[in-house]
């Protein structure tokens, strides 16, 4: 990880962050909780989500949060991505990290002895952060997909078809709420870690590289 | 009406109508505090509507719903294809589906005639045998349904374009709405009305219709989820004003175009 200068005041996450993260937050949810209340009404896979998990009361209501929420979605994930390559903090904190990173920040997860400085990214971290990126990413790419399996008909053509296209919509859907879980998790152990994500707290000085 | 042995059961999912759900949906409303901050910290978000009341949010949502249809209007293209299959692909037993079980469907009215109103030159009410007079097109396309299931069946009659032009429709109302026997009713824009795969389809799977797949004449339109290609036509009215529907009118979004 190559070091770089940090002024003592630079907030763990910049107001933008913050700002872009709770709308996630709101997005992600709308667009789960009315998910599964399309997914039940006509399940592709022997399980239905609990009724009471449903946003939207019926298949049309949720369709029309689903079809609402996903203009927030897309916005959000427009905003952070500009913001992110322009900001340079792709660059600094998401990011394929080492392999060897990986497994050392992961095994020291595991043993409990992995530390978590507020403001900086390990491995483990940038990997996820990744990979909830690049599944948000597909999660938009086969919803167009299924969302006009016509007027984009090489798109689903690419994903198999429309059928198949469907499971892997669902498939990366579990994904991301893998991610949330994991995440929610995590904050719940380091809870200094959620007033980071609302108000500005300064980053953590780097004790190791 | 006799049924078919190997055709789908009852509808698996019961008919709900808003107002059948209404205590229901007031119930899930007083759920607690994740619903309440959904639906009201996301309308402010979305809209800054004040939205102290579930009408409001719902007043959010439909106009969300129509500014969508207008994306999908501008997406639409009256010569891009719905992808079509060999007749292999098609799908058997085929899956009824309506607005009510399948053994409440109605047979052909006594002395039916598909009626056309409007802005047409030509009000003349039309029989089947007239129908297989004009232009003949068929299609193995699959339909799918707004709750997701989908499959491959084959259709073939009367292309819309071809009938709209027989009967002297005026081709820039913006609006083609169907009227059918069984109470069902939806509509489409114009566009969708004139593309090449929009049918009026007299003969299903080799067969004049059945009851249950539509008889004597259904609307196919392979470019719209199923619930626009409305089965047991009635009355088709080439219209300016905006026609709704059955499914429409409850919240399913009008253009519903995939």
């Amino acid at each position: 990880m190559p070091l770089h200068h940090q002024p003592a005041v630079i907030p763990a996450h910049p107001a933008t962050i913050r700002f872009l993260h709770w709308v996630w937050v709101y997005a992600i949810g709308c667009m789960v909780f009315s998910g599964w209340e399309i997914y039940n009404a006509s399940p592709s896979l022997p399980f239905s989500f609990p009724r009471w998990t449903g946003l939207g009361g019926w298949l049309g209501g949720a369709l029309a949060w689903h079809f609402s929420a996903m203009w927030l979605l897309a916005a959000d994930g427009v905003a952070y991505l500009a913001y992110g390559f322009v900001s340079g903090h792709f660059r600094r904190d998401v990011g394929i990290p080492a392999p060897r990173a990986v497994v050392r920040d992961f095994w020291a997860a595991l043993t409990f002895r992995l530390g978590h400085r507020i403001g900086h990214y390990n491995a483990v971290q940038r990997l996820l952060y990744l990979g909830v990126i690049v599944a948000l990413t597909l999660q938009v790419i086969t919803g167009l997909a299924i969302w006009k399996p016509v007027q984009l008909g090489a798109l689903v053509a690419i994903f198999g078809g429309y059928p198949i296209a469907r499971n892997i919509h669902l498939a990366t859907m579990f994904l991301i709420v893998t991610f949330v879980i994991v995440h929610v998790v995590l904050v719940a152990i380091f809870p200094r870690t959620l007033v980071s994500m609302i108000v500005g707290v300064p980053a953590e000085s780097k004790s190791r590289a | 009406m006799t049924k078919k042995p190997g055709m789908t059961g009852p509808r698996r999912l019961p008919v709900v109508k808003i107002r059948d759900i209404q205590p229901e949906l007031r119930r899930l409303d007083r759920r607690g505090f994740l619903r309440s901050s959904l639906s009201l910290g996301g309308l402010a978000l979305l809209t800054g509507c004040d939205l102290s009341t579930n009408s409001g949010v719902d007043a959010a949502l439909r106009s969300i719903l129509r500014f969508d249809d207008k994306i999908q209007a501008a997406l639409f293209s009256g010569r891009r294809l719905a992808q079509t299959y060999p007749p292999s692909a098609v799908t058997r037993p085929f899956r009824f589906n309506a607005y009510y079980a399948e053994w409440q469907v109605r047979g052909i009215p006594d002395g039916w005639r598909l009626e056309v109103a409007g802005s047409v030159s030509d009000k003349r009410p039309w029989t089947i045998p007239a129908l297989r007079t004009l232009p003949q097109a068929e299609q193995i396309t699959r339909h799918i349904c707004i709750e997701g299931w989908t499959q491959i069946g084959r259709w073939s009659g009367v292309p819309l374009r071809a009938f709209l032009e027989r009967i002297g429709a005026d081709l820039r109302a913006p609006f083609v709405s169907f009227k059918c026997f069984d109470g069902y009713s939806t509509g489409i824009d114009m566009a969708s009305a004139l593309h090449p795969q929009t049918i009026l389809a007299i003969d299903f799977d080799g067969q004049p219709l059945a009851p249950e797949w539509g008889a004597p004449v259904r609307l196919r339109i392979p470019t719209k989820l199923g619930f626009k290609s409305a089965k047991n036509l009635q009355a088709i009215e080439v219209t300016h004003i905006f026609p709704g529907g059955f499914w429409e009118d409850q919240g399913y979004d009008w253009f519903s175009g995939v």
